[in-house]
């Protein structure tokens, strides 16, 4: 995020697209609930009819994969009535001609075409987002799962700027992150082309400084992303794999394609907590303390680093992750010798210039908000406020041009398959569907399908529906719902028994990688005895 | 009977509530708001509220396993780390250390995963590092 969550109250207006937030995120939703009750115009775009929809001041639901021509349109009328933000535009930003020319093409009517949101609303949406600044806009993974996954980051990014919303409090763009510590394992260098602190593996300064620091000349090659993983693992050019706390066997999309590509692995290792659909193909399971049973730190949504304390003993012989590969590293002649999770924190704080001037003692309670580069520095709450990131400082406008997703509903498959939480239960459901108060309130899966489309299909609410796609077939017992659009499923990801992944889309964005999980065709029909 | 309440972070969602877990006598009893924290201001949603749920569940895994024959077994962490290690070592000699991929997690802390990175790029000499961020 760029800007706080607190500040959410701040807002003027509150523009919610691709983020079912009371559900996936119930505290952020606080927020907005107060934003509002200051007085803040709430927007809700969605596909699905999510309960945020029913207080917002205009809600609509556009078609699935169509954010970019909605956003477009959007601001097509507020350069058309000349709402942009002049002055900011010119001071901070660049390629302002670019995306003027590109959204020209995208009026309201050609948008309704596309989304299915009538032309009267998306002009009422770029009037109150336009004229009641500052406006936060918030998103999920209803925007970033796309093939054009960043197409649709980039415009948001656009709208945003276009009225001068970053940079400024209470406005921003505002990712909602879905793990409590992706932010922070994005920070720390969890991905294949950068060091801590988004520090370039082939950039020859910081990979001459990690390399001094660590004692040993390290590969300058990027590596492979886990969507890259699978076909390497297919190829037989990935020979080993070590999986921390991650379940891909459910989270990945084609789950199909990755079973047999994982199972032509020599060694599969996995740390976990309980014995997952990934663990019980291992060769190797290493049993993880929990978070109440060591300390260390998350960071948060907005970039705030915590700590969390130790309450209990480990269970059994669990032990704390940063232990076992210790453990590891010593055996295979590499020694780390930490005494606690605090001195990793230290070694790794030096390296890391947003985490420079951050300490345990310092983090206390409510913990610091990056960048944070001085022992003296009170933290960020919002991004760029002198200056964008850019070498020259400004911040660049996109044109981005609309792109139908990957896969659309045709004569064979002729519905739309979304998929995303619930809000009893957390990813692929390891933690929540143990706990007997969650598992409460939701035990198994299900398919949301239109009464209209139900009545198509012969369907009425609990029977078990087929639902196949190009890559596979699923079954799960139907619920009927108005939330979603007639010709559109939603399947929750929490349950193993009824895999959504079986008939997602592998259709991957070019540059961030990111699966096609929001749009797939499938079709349906209802399990008949045998 | 010993009662603490010892400060955390919810360990669902990307919102980082501040909460409290509960201990008598060395078990983790329950988890309360933190009232002060910045974050979520002494309210917690139904996952928050039921946190420690999940830690106590009796089929947490207890000790390392070993599969043999198609069967996990118990071992000790030293025949674990022993078996991994020799086994990493010689994919590393045979296929080069970009035949090993390593997968972090958004669930382990800043620290863990700061490690589990350092580990593939120093110790198995890989970028093959990356998590579920998109998923």
């Amino acid at each position: 995020m760029t800007n706080s969550i607190a500040e959410i109250e701040d807002s003027r207006c509150i523009f919610v697209i691709g983020s079912n937030t009371t559900e996936c995120h119930p505290l952020i939703a606080r927020r907005i609930y107060r934003g509002k009750e200051k007085g803040a115009k709430l927007i809700v775009a969605d596909p699905r009819k999510i309960q945020l929809g029913r207080f917002a001041d205009i809600a609509v639901n556009h078609r699935l994969g169509s954010d970019v021509a909605l956003l477009n349109g959007i601001m097509h009328v507020i350069v058309k009535n000349g709402w942009q933000a002049k002055e900011f535009i010119e001071k901070r930003t660049e390629g302002y001609e670019e995306l003027e020319r590109t959204v020209s093409e995208y009026t309201p009517q050609r948008v309704s075409a596309i989304t299915g949101v009538d032309p009267g609303k998306i002009e009422r949406i770029a009037e109150l987002y336009a004229l009641n600044r500052p406006a936060s806009l918030l998103y999920a993974m209803g925007i970033t799962q796309h093939s054009t996954g960043v197409d649709n980051v980039k415009s948001c990014c656009n709208l945003a700027l276009l009225c001068g919303n970053l940079a400024v409090q209470g406005g921003g763009v505002n990712p909602l992150r879905g793990q409590n510590n992706v932010q922070g394992a994005c920070d720390m260098g969890g991905l294949p082309n950068v060091f801590p602190g988004y520090q370039s593996v082939n950039d020859p300064g910081s990979n001459e400084k990690f390399s001094k620091a660590w004692g040993r000349k390290l590969s300058d090659r990027v590596g492979y992303t886990i969507t890259e993983m699978v076909p390497a693992m297919e190829e037989g050019r990935l020979k080993a794999l070590y999986v921390i706390g991650e379940n891909p066997k459910l989270s990945d999309p084609d789950w199909k394609h990755l079973d047999a590509a994982i199972r032509r692995l020599d060694l599969l290792v996995v740390q976990e907590l309980f014995l997952s659909e990934t663990a019980q193909i291992a060769d190797v399971v290493f049993p993880a303390a929990s978070v109440a049973e060591r300390e260390g730190t998350f960071t948060n949504s907005e970039r705030r680093c915590m700590r969390f304390r130790k309450a209990v003993e480990p269970m059994g012989n669990a032990l704390p992750d940063w232990e076992i590969i210790m453990k590891l590293s010593n055996a295979m002649g590499y020694p780390m010798s930490y005494e606690s999770a605090k001195a990793v924190f230290n070694e790794m704080s030096a390296l890391t210039p947003s985490y420079a001037g951050m300490s345990y003692e310092r983090l206390g309670l409510d913990g610091l908000t990056w960048p944070c580069p001085e022992p003296s520095h009170p933290g960020t709450p919002y991004l760029y406020k002198e200056r964008f990131l850019r070498v020259n400082g400004k911040a660049k406008f996109h044109g981005i041009a609309y792109l139908d997703p990957a896969e659309l509903p045709d004569e064979e498959y002729p519905y739309f398959l979304t998929t995303g939480r619930m809000f009893a239960h957390y990813h692929t459901g390891t933690m929540t569907r143990v706990s007997p108060h969650l598992d409460a309130e939701q035990v198994g899966g299900y398919v949301e399908i239109h009464p209209a489309d139900a009545r198509d299909l012969n369907i009425t609410e609990g029977d078990i529906v087929v639902l196949s796609s190009r890559r596979g077939r699923m079954e799960a017992p139907a619920r009927l719902t108005h939330t979603v659009e007639p010709g559109v499923f939603f399947l929750p990801i929490h349950f193993g028994e009824n895999p959504a992944n079986v008939l997602t889309n592998p259709a991957f964005d070019p540059i961030a990688k990111i699966p096609e999980f929001k749009v797939s065709a499938v079709k349906a029909e209802k399990l008949r005895e045998p | 009977m010993n009662c603490r309440i010892v400060p955390s972070i919810c360990s669902y969602c990307g919102t980082g509530c501040g909460v409290l877990f509960l201990v008598v006598d060395g078990r983790l009893m329950g988890t309360l708001p933190m009232k002060t924290h910045p974050v979520n201001e002494g309210k917690l949603c139904i996952k928050g509220w039921n946190l420690h749920e999940y830690v106590n569940s009796f089929i947490r895994l207890k000790s390392p396993l070993l599969k043999k024959d198609g069967r996990f077994r118990k071992c000790t962490w030293e025949e674990a780390i022993g078996f991994t290690a020799d086994r990493l070592r010689s994919i590393v000699r045979e296929h080069g250390p970009d035949s090993v991929g390593v997968l972090v997690s958004a669930k382990m802390s800043n620290e863990e995963n700061y490690l589990a990175q350092k580990f593939a790029r120093v110790v198995i000499g890989t970028n093959n590092v990356d998590h579920c961020a998109r998923l």
